[in-house]
């Protein structure tokens, strides 16, 4: 494919992203942290990310199976898993995050259960579409390209 | 005869008479000679006799006379003439000496005489001292006999015990036969025996206390002698003689009160008890002075005595009285107590309990609101989500009311659009207000302020509880909200006297007032409106299922903003108008105003601001911890990175300028190592600034980063803007506060 077919995917497909919320403007400061000193930043945070969240989700899928369940250690990682999500930009994931917290507040196994299969959720999501993003970039990379900046108009 | 040269005696030697006359002068010259060596003899035994010259003088008398008869003894018989001359010098000169001695007398005599005199005047001068002795030791033995008396009486703070140590102590020290104790009875009108020597318990004898030798005593504040026959004597047995003497005296039973700080106690209390003192009939003792003058002292000191006892029974009784109050107010304190614990407790639990549906509600809201919707179908999500985030502040509430009565809710200033309130107010309530066709008309006046300073969240809760009061109690018609500037003349209120607000440089009052056409409220109602809970009869009729706590609420949040609210009403059906007026605060020029969507304006430097500047970064969440990281590096930071606070003590450095320090992780107390910091560093400037980075940006976190000393604090998620500022002001100024 062309380059430049590809970068104006990239750069639809980014939109999109945005649109529907699965990455807020955090995530435009992280791109803009990439430079040349730091070529891979966001590639690297973003997979400290994924490897952070898998983590903690298993974690929190033993917890709430416990037949007593710590609440305050299931806060605990959902709190971690929050500030992941938060400083990458994971807006959805956040958002689940903090209807998870309330829940554990409250004490609410059913509730917790739920909000875990929704952060489950929309982990897998945000995973899937910022793998296909960074594809994209290695494709206009290998093919010689420049990645393109996204002005957002926020 | 012969020529002898003898005298011849006159008569003959043996005549019988001549016989007694040798025999006399014999024993005469016996006498004569012995009496000089007596003389001799005694005065030399004693040291004292002013006169021995004439002692030398009568001896030679007496010795010469001695001589004379002597030597008369020779002339009984035929005795030469050389006796005869003995003899005559003999009698010469005894009668030399005589004649001496007898002039000498003259002189003498006299003196001697009245030597006798002064003998007798000494005499009688020592007699008058010894009597004088004699009284000088009766009153020394009196004075102890008082001390000892006082001394028993005084040694013992119990009325009983005084009186019966004063009879039994005074009827020894005087001998007394019986000595008794009359107190006034409770009416004043009669005398009572309360205390004799003899017997034990005296039976009530009463005597009618305006006796007119009673009343003698009472007048004077001597002893007074009283007849036997007074009916305070008569409390012993008749004597086979004469009764002894009685006395009485008065003894003033004092009052706390006459007590004054600075006098004596006046003698005007009239009420007195009497002291009777009797001696041993058939004795023929009488009073003496300075026995009378003994019970008149003991007198006074039992009243002392007894006053200090009163004194002393007031104040135990007193202690008494304030500890059993003391102990019913702790018990009323613990009740009460209990009693808040139970409330609070009630309330935490309903409060729980209502928040855990509200939850439910607010987060399935949220979520709702993430999903695939139709632009109606999100419309009404965000109302149903902006309801209930109102409902769960108001459930905040109802806590907080409980607060509020503790004075401990304190407001929540910000800088809000005041406009955007209204907007907000007049959105939510349009909806119910179309329903029952009232028409709602907000009307803004142009010189209110865009921006305001004030508890944008309480606020609107007052706005939107006297809004919805109006829709809730109007039929129909139309409901008018209109917001100005309260202006000074228009502050002074005749229907609120007590309010006086005084616009300033940097606040202003804001007055809002809302009427309606409804069914209005009675005048007589009007107060009660702010209660809790209470509701007039209208409403109850109505049946709004509210629960009377919206006005109360609003009055607290509107006097916590300094302000004042009120309602007119012109009675039933008449309609209502609510009123209330709150202090708000102009927000400052907008270059230094905390609005977040006025940024800044970042300076105008390029992106390697800070070369070099050596930073700590500590964050226990890996990665927010790269990702803060990289801000800083992309600024020209050297950052190092720790993930505990172990690491970061045992890391930190004086090279390092700034340490970023994530403060809302669990388990690990960010504040703490803060303090631990400043301690490692003594000097303040090889101090590192140590700025907090956290989700939470509620007043305890801020008052406690302030009290540890934090540089600062900065909201996450930061963004490269606001970490370029943070990190030029931080060194321009070594101290931020807070970044949101």
């Amino acid at each position: 494919m062309e380059v430049v077919q590809i970068q104006r995917r990239l750069v639809d497909y980014t939109k999109s992203l945005f649109m529907e919320g699965f990455l807020d403007g955090q995530f435009l400061q992280l791109q803009q942290l990439q430079d040349e000193s730091n070529p891979d930043f966001v590639v690297e945070v973003v997979s400290l990310f994924f490897d952070d969240s898998e983590k903690l989700l298993n974690e929190l899928t033993i917890a709430l199976d416990q037949p007593n369940v710590d609440f305050k250690k299931v806060d605990g990682h959902v709190h971690q898993l929050k500030g992941s999500s938060s400083s990458i930009g994971a807006q959805r994931v956040k958002n689940a995050c903090i209807a998870f917290r309330s829940f554990c507040e409250g004490q609410n196994i059913e509730g917790c259960l739920a909000c875990l299969q929704q952060v489950k959720q929309e982990y897998y999501l945000v995973k899937n579409k910022l793998e296909t993003l960074f594809r994209l970039e290695q494709q206009i990379v290998a093919s010689g390209g420049s990645i393109p900046m996204i002005e957002m108009g926020f | 005869m012969d020529s002898c040269n003898c005298i011849e005696p006159q008569w003959p030697p043996d005549d019988l008479l001549m016989k007694y006359q040798y025999i006399s002068d014999f024993f005469i010259a016996l006498a004569y000679f012995s009496i000089p060596l007596e003389l001799i003899y005694f005065v030399k035994k004693s040291a004292v006799f002013p006169y021995r010259w004439v002692l030398v003088q009568f001896g030679a008398f007496i010795v010469l006379c001695g001589a004379t008869h002597l030597i008369n003894l020779w002339t009984f018989t035929m005795h030469s003439r050389t006796v005869a001359m003995v003899m005559t010098t003999a009698k010469v000169f005894t009668a030399v000496v005589s004649c001496v001695t007898a002039l000498m007398l003259v002189h003498i005599i006299p003196d001697l005489l009245s030597v006798k005199t002064r003998e007798l005047f000494l005499k009688n001068k020592a007699a008058e001292l010894d009597r004088e002795m004699g009284l000088i030791r009766t009153q020394e033995e009196t004075g102890r006999h008082v001390r000892m008396l006082t001394h028993e009486i005084r040694s013992t703070l119990d009325r009983h015990t005084i009186l019966k140590t004063t009879l039994v102590e005074l009827g020894r020290t005087l001998a007394l036969e019986e000595c008794a104790l009359w107190m006034p009875t409770r009416t004043g009108l009669e005398l009572q025996l309360s205390y004799t020597l003899h017997q034990q318990n005296p039976v009530g004898y009463t005597v009618p206390i305006h006796h007119p030798m009673i009343n003698q005593v009472f007048s004077s504040s001597h002893v007074v002698k009283i007849s036997p026959n007074c009916p305070v004597a008569r409390i012993r047995p008749a004597g086979k003689y004469m009764p002894g003497e009685v006395v009485a005296v008065r003894v003033p039973l004092l009052h706390l009160s006459n007590f004054q700080i600075n006098d004596w106690p006046e003698l005007s209390t009239k009420r007195y008890a009497l002291m009777v003192l009797m001696l041993p009939s058939d004795s023929a003792r009488q009073w003496h002075v300075h026995e009378l003058e003994l019970v008149e002292v003991v007198a006074d000191q039992v009243a002392v005595a007894l006053s200090h006892a009163a004194i002393l029974e007031e104040s135990m009784r007193a202690r008494d009285l304030l500890m059993e109050q003391n102990v019913a107010l702790d018990l009323a304190r613990r009740e009460a107590e209990t009693a808040i614990r139970a409330r609070n407790d009630f309330l935490a639990v309903m409060n729980h309990e209502m928040r855990t549906p509200m939850h439910a509600i607010i987060a399935l809201s949220s979520l709702l609101q993430e999903t695939e919707l139709t632009p109606e179908q999100r419309l009404m999500v965000e109302t149903i989500l902006k309801s209930s985030n109102l409902l769960a502040t108001l459930i905040n509430d109802v806590l907080d009311l409980s607060r509020l009565e503790d004075g401990s809710l304190q407001l929540d200033l910000g800088t809000f659009n005041l406009y955007a309130v209204f907007r907000e107010v007049l959105n939510l309530i349009k909806p119910i207000a179309s329903v029952k066709k009232l028409h709602v008309s907000l009307n803004m006046a142009p010189e209110l302020p865009e921006y305001a300073i004030g508890d944008e969240k309480r606020l609107m809760q007052t706005i939107l509880n006297v809004v919805g009061n109006a829709v809730k109690f109007s039929k129909d018609g139309s409901i008018l909200i209109s917001a100005f500037v309260a202006k000074a003349e228009l502050l002074r209120d005749s229907r609120t006297p007590e309010f006086f607000p005084v616009p300033g440089d940097n606040h202003f009052y804001l007055r809002v007032q809302v009427k309606d056409s409804g069914i209005g409220v009675s005048p007589q109602d009007i107060p009660k409106l702010f209660t809790k809970f209470a509701q007039t009869q209208s409403t109850a009729i109505r049946n709004s299922g509210g629960s009377g706590l919206g006005l109360a609420i609003c009055k607290r949040f509107v006097n916590l903003m300094e302000g004042h609210i009120w309602i007119e009403s012109e009675g039933l059906g008449k309609g209502c108008t609510a009123i209330f007026m709150v202090k708000l605060g102009i927000p400052e020029r907008l270059n230094e105003s905390k609005l977040a969507f006025m940024p800044k304006v970042p300076p105008n430097l390029g992106p390697a601001a800070f070369p070099g500047l050596k930073v700590l970064v500590m964050d226990e969440n890996g990665v927010s911890r790269m990702v803060t990281k990289g801000l800083l590096v992309h600024l020209g930071c050297d950052v190092t990175m720790v993930s505990s606070s172990e690491e970061c003590l045992r890391v930190v450095s004086h090279e390092h300028k700034v340490v970023f320090m994530d403060v809302c992780v669990s388990g690990m107390d960010g504040y703490e190592i803060a303090i631990r910091i400043q301690e490692k560093f003594t000097k303040r400037h090889e101090r590192p600034i140590i700025v907090a980075l956290t989700g939470n940006t509620d007043k305890v976190t801020k008052e406690k980063l302030m009290r540890v000393g934090m540089g600062g604090l900065i909201l996450k998620p930061v963004s490269l803007d606001k970490m370029r500022s943070v990190l030029s002001d931080l060194l321009e100024h070594r101290v931020l506060f807070e970044a949101v």
